[in-house]
């Protein structure tokens, strides 16, 4: 960034503003989500086709801009979701604390108010994750991986369309800081 | 260093935590057990609210259950009663032909008894007009129906034929205004004319305020107004008073009181007597009828015991007619229309028994209408009770002393 790009850069920074949720929101739509992922299949097999849980993490460490935060979002979030799987703990805690950074990271550079971009986000995060999680389980554990890669883009189609209505409705619980 | 690590923070901590998590797989991995405790932990932060979850869940399904349940009761509690009122009409249909056809069975047997000559017809409509109380029945001329013709029902007297058509006859009802009938009451023989009111009730008019006239008595035919036969039952007496010239009698109908639909038009009328009224008094005492002439015939022959046997002036008259007609072979009852009568004037050897109070008027040879029973035309209200005894009667004509013992 050389020193002509600098102002303008911190010009368009400040004038984002940064997104603030109430604590039980913080607490609430993430458990929400995994509720969602645990529950929800039972009576409604496709909703394990939604990563909720991703979702939530993506959103919050975007339009929070903490890179930090997002960190923390997701490792908690992850950690939790692999407490309620039958595998090791971490799988879900790595892999979304690396899309947690990301998206905070991302969030500090672009806006995610359009719709596009957060079908964008949604989809992307998705193909990211699960290219993480076959990583984690191929290389870390050593178990086999069928990639499925037309399912997975499905399915990374499919959450990325569910994220733009989803940020919306968690758009309407923020208070701008 | 500082500035370093402020530089690299973010980083820094991705790395820690990725470390982290990467050691706690790791252990997981070499040690092949679980970390319970932050499963735990999850799965007691979790299961609560998936147990509310699922309570609200569980609710909300039997909810919606219960409402479609609700709803298919509702609308099969619809369907029922549907099938409910269609089964009460048909049922009520079948009772209208049930009684329909009761009621023809009735009037057939009724027809059947009846001496006049009648035929059915059935009620097809009803006079314009509010105050006219006519109807139209499906018998006319083609039939032989004539105007004038009564038109009765087994309870009763309805109307008669006021104009009879070839297929129908119109007919005035009882209770008309411009309706009359010749009545007569069946307890004191009063004789009234019945007359309509436009009401459902009748009156009985031109009765003298003397006239006795009890509530509940019931009023026949009298025969007199040449449409009805004599003795069809025209209604009960619901209410009497005194009038300023008349007496105020007001009967209720009885023939229109099953509804009228099918009636019978009499064609050929033929009178019958006028029931025997019932008891007044049920509990009354009566004496037993006097003895038969074999019983007397066996008691010794004094005037105590003649005036126990004959204990009547009619019994003693009788008796006396009886020997008149033996001592000149005349049999009562017999011989054609216009052929000699006995000698009533005969004087008998056998005197009537001294002291008899008609013993000297059947010696002066009495006139045979000059003695006839006074209340023949008028038969007393006291019948005999359904517990005494019954009077013996003769072949012949009812005798008024069979009828007038009185009380003690």
């Amino acid at each position: 960034m050389s020193e002509y790009q600098e102002p303008l850069y911190l010009g368009i920074a400040k004038r984002r503003r940064f997104s603030r949720f109430r604590a039980w929101v913080l607490f609430a739509v993430p458990l929400a989500a995994i509720l969602f992922q645990v529950y929800v299949p039972l009576f409604f097999q496709y909703g394990s086709y939604l990563d909720l849980p991703l979702i939530v993490t993506v959103y919050f460490s975007v339009t929070r801009r903490q890179p930090i935060g997002g960190i923390l979002i997701g490792a908690g979030i992850g950690l939790v979701q692999d407490s309620l799987s039958h595998q090791p703990m971490g799988l879900f805690g790595i892999t979304k604390t690396l899309c947690g950074y990301v998206a905070a990271s991302l969030g500090t550079r672009f806006e995610a108010e359009h719709g596009a971009v957060r079908f964008a986000l949604g989809f992307v995060f998705f193909v990211l994750h699960q290219l993480a999680y076959w990583f984690l389980r191929g290389v870390l554990l050593g178990q086999a991986v069928d990639p499925e890669i037309l399912r997975t883009l499905l399915l990374a189609l499919l959450n990325g369309a569910v994220t733009p209505p989803l940020f919306y409705l968690f758009d309407k619980l923020k208070t701008e800081g | 260093m500082d500035s370093l690590l402020g530089r690299y923070r973010n980083i820094t901590v991705l790395l820690l935590v990725l470390f982290a998590q990467l050691i706690l797989l790791a252990y997981q991995v070499r040690t092949d057990q679980d970390v319970r405790l932050i499963r735990i932990w999850a799965v007691s932060a979790v299961t609560p609210v998936a147990r509310v979850l699922e309570g609200a869940r569980t609710a909300t399904v039997h909810f919606f259950e219960d409402y479609l349940l609700f709803a298919k009761a509702s609308e099969e509690n619809r369907h029922l009663r549907a099938e409910l009122g269609r089964l009460k009409m048909e049922n009520q249909s079948l009772r209208s032909e049930l009684g329909t056809a009761e009621r023809a069975k009735l009037l057939s047997a009724y027809r059947e008894r009846q001496p006049s000559r009648t035929v059915a017809a059935r009620i097809i409509g009803t006079g314009a007009g509010s105050s006219s109380k006519v109807v139209f029945v499906d018998r006319g001329s083609a039939d032989g129906v004539r105007r004038g013709m009564a038109v009765i029902t087994p309870d009763g007297i309805v109307g008669k034929v006021t104009e009879s058509f070839p297929t129908a006859s119109q007919v005035l009802l009882i209770t008309d205004p411009t309706f009359a009938a010749g009545v007569v009451s069946e307890n004191h023989r009063v004789m009234g004319t019945l007359k309509g009111t436009g009401k459902p009730d009748c009156i009985v008019d031109y009765l003298q305020i003397e006239e006795r006239v009890d509530v509940g008595e019931w009023f026949y035919t009298s025969g007199d107004d040449r449409v009805f036969p004599r003795g069809i039952p025209v209604g009960k007496v619901v209410s009497t008073g005194q009038g300023k010239v008349f007496k105020d009698v007001v009967v209720m109908p009885s023939g229109p009181r099953n509804g009228l639909e099918e009636v019978l038009i009499v064609l050929e009328g033929v009178h019958k007597p006028i029931p025997e009224t019932s008891s007044a008094s049920e509990g009354m005492y009566m004496l037993p009828a006097p003895l038969s002439e074999q019983q007397a015939a066996s008691l010794p022959e004094d005037a105590t015991t003649r005036e126990l046997v004959f204990g009547t002036e009619a019994d003693r008259l009788r008796e006396h007619y009886r020997k008149v007609g033996e001592a000149q072979g005349h049999v009562y009852g017999e011989g054609a229309a216009g052929s000699r009568p006995p000698d009533f004037n005969l004087k008998l050897s056998e005197p009537p028994a001294a002291g008899s109070p008609a013993s000297g008027a059947v010696a002066a040879g009495p006139d045979v209408n000059a003695v006839a029973p006074p209340k023949a035309a008028k038969p007393p209200a006291v019948q005999p009770a359904k517990t005494s005894p019954a009077p013996q009667r003769s072949d012949s004509a009812e005798s008024p002393a069979q009828r007038t013992t009185p009380a003690p």
